[in-house]
């Protein structure tokens, strides 16, 4: 080696963040390279956590696949079962009814106040902060015993059914989940307390990892990483699914495309939510909560016990489930994290003959080397924080 | 502009490289030359009637049955024109497909996952490497020919003191029913059916 270039390298270290570190948010392996203490280059090295979700799916019937989306991105659940119905019930042609559509409007909006809640309190912690973790983890527990007094788990819900929800909620929940609503307004404004303002907090956040519009269309983010960069687009708005159209709710919009902003917006995020979940309470419509085409969706218990036609169709959809006719349908939704896809090619078979899933994580972890790069060692931390991943998404 | 004019659109700017073009349940699906997909996207990205500046996806499907077996497909969206746009290319086991990652950064991880999951081969990619399987994996796992269970598994050797790989054993055959029924249009082939056509072939 000549003697320049022994020199340039003085320095230069490489180092491995990860699989196991606390603020890699899972299972993520870095391969960082540092001249001193800035950083040149990041490689994720990801698929630690790859459970074959999408090879797994294609041996399954639709309804034996929905629940592999819990596993997903198990922050919020039911958000991505809500991708996978629309998929599946854009190649049916099927229509949920109204009660249906708002209940799941209601539990996606209760997935996206526990991803941000998450998220932000442990942003928080991974640039020091520990008692916004606390306080958030306890609304959080709240609000799984919501999704419990649902659909029977915390975590795993499995509750959203192509055609609707599996069944419809006590009433005295719908009272619960208000007053959650009263009351959680005040706590976002005691973490907001902590953090908003907090000096360090701030020059840990702002101004790192800034992305530019131009950069969040090439590196194919959306969600918040998007709107952190001042593009109004939230898929809920622009190409509006289930009955958004009829909520009325506001999309905070960054301006400096940096981790403050996407802080800010999430908070602000979590007050729309809470509007929108107590205008889901205020406008629930009667009527049922899952399609009535029993090709399709189970009968009700009741109703196999006196009907026999009833029963052979429990019987058929339980062994053999539903076929869907041939064609490819590509539905998404905009998840906590950003614009969830699922793309579904049926081949009128009862087993989807392939299902990609699309997460949001996925190219945001991708541009991390693009957001990273010049930054010191420790604003990664900060960065992966703000960008919101999980790795049952990224993963699969 | 409606997606049967886009389609027409895009077809007239771009002769011989659109083969087709489909709208069905109000998406619009491209087929193109598998030579011709960086023309097709750039174009797609910087024509203003187009715009579709966000790369969503990029993903394979096999079909084995076929001569080219797999579907490489690109999901693009237009932010300003509120658009989706599935474009689709065919290629098989040993024909690249040339990489969009100069077009959009974002293609480098979708087409590392098509060439692990499919061993979808992309040419000029700055980095083929394999990104959700293990290391030193090998096999194409989303392929329709490999096994659900896999060919190995995973075992912690406690004389070794290391995780080490052996081959699958299954303590039950893997249960997969056949649920094409005949009273909904399968294909069956009763015994004797066979043998008659195999006779009406000599014959």
């Amino acid at each position: 080696m000549d003697k320049p270039e022994a020199q340039s390298d003085e320095g230069k270290i490489t180092i491995n963040f990860g699989p196991q570190h606390p603020a890699a948010h899972g299972v993520l392996r870095l391969v960082l390279e540092l001249d001193g203490e800035i950083v040149t280059r990041v490689d994720p090295h990801v698929g630690l956590l790859h459970r074959g979700t999408e090879k797994l799916i294609e041996y399954k019937t639709y309804l034996q696949a929905m629940p592999y989306f819990d596993r997903l991105d198990y922050v919020a659940p039911m958000n991505q079962e809500h991708a996978f119905c629309l998929a599946a019930e854009k190649l049916l042609g099927l229509e949920v009814p109204k009660r249906g559509q708002y209940v799941r409007v209601l539990y996606s909006e209760i997935g996206r106040l526990l991803s941000h809640l998450l998220n932000i309190t442990t942003q928080a912690n991974d640039v020091g902060a520990l008692t916004p973790i606390l306080w958030g983890f306890e609304e959080r527990e709240k609000l799984m015993g919501f999704y419990e007094r649902a659909c029977g788990s915390r975590l795993h819900a499995a509750y959203f059914r192509v055609g609707g929800v599996h069944q419809d909620l006590p009433p005295e929940l719908f009272d619960d989940i208000g007053a959650f609503c009263e009351t959680f307004p005040k706590v976002l404004d005691d973490i907001e307390v902590l953090l908003t303002d907090n000096r360090i907090f701030k020059q840990r956040n702002a101004e790192i990892g800034i992305v530019t519009r131009a950069e969040a269309e090439a590196w194919g983010m959306s969600g918040v990483m998007l709107r952190s960069a001042g593009v109004p687009w939230d898929l809920r708005r622009a190409q509006p699914y289930e009955c958004y159209s009829e909520l009325d709710f506001k999309i905070p919009v960054g301006k400096n495309g940096d981790c403050y902003d996407r802080y800010v917006m999430r908070i602000e995020e979590m007050r729309q939510s809470v509007k929108i979940i107590q205008q889901c309470i205020a406008k629930m419509p009667p009527g049922p909560v899952i399609a009535t085409d029993h090709k399709i969706t189970p009968p009700r218990r009741g109703e196999m016990k006196t009907s026999m036609e009833a029963l052979i169709h429990h019987f058929k959809l339980y062994t053999e489930g539903f076929h869907v006719p041939p064609g490819e349908a590509y539905a998404a939704v905009e998840a906590p994290k950003g614009e969830f896809g699922v793309y579904l090619v049926a081949d009128g078979s009862n087993k989807p003959y392939r299902c990609k899933i699309r997460a949001p994580g996925y190219p945001h972890l991708q541009a991390l080397d693009h957001m990273c790069k010049g930054h010191m060692l420790a604003d990664i931390s900060a960065v992966i924080g703000s960008i919101d991943i999980v790795f049952g998404e990224i993963d699969r | 502009m409606d997606l049967t004019e886009l389609a027409s659109t895009v077809a007239a700017a771009l002769p011989g490289a659109v083969k087709g073009s489909k709208v069905a349940i109000g998406e619009l699906t491209l087929d193109v030359e598998a030579s011709e997909i960086v023309r097709v996207l750039t174009f797609l990205r910087d024509d203003p009637a187009c715009e579709f500046k966000v790369l969503i996806d990029v993903c394979g499907v096999d079909w084995p049955a076929r001569a080219k077996r797999f579907d490489v497909v690109y999901h693009l969206l237009s932010l300003t024109k509120n658009r989706r746009i599935r474009v689709k290319t065919e290629t098989d086991e040993a024909t690249p497909v040339h990489t969009v990652v100069p077009v959009f950064p974002a293609a480098g991880w979708f087409e590392r996952e098509a060439y692990d999951l499919y061993g979808i081969l992309f040419a000029d990619h700055p980095d083929l490497r394999r990104i959700l399987t293990d290391y030193g994996f090998s096999g194409h796992p989303l392929r329709k020919d490999f096994p659900l269970t896999g060919f190995v598994e995973l075992r912690y050797d406690d004389d070794l003191k290391r995780v080490v790989y052996q081959p699958v054993q299954l303590v039950q055959e893997f249960r997969d029913f056949d649920f094409m029924s005949p009273w909904e249009g399968a294909p069956y082939i009763l015994p004797r059916e066979e043998k008659a056509d195999e006779a009406g072939k000599k014959a």
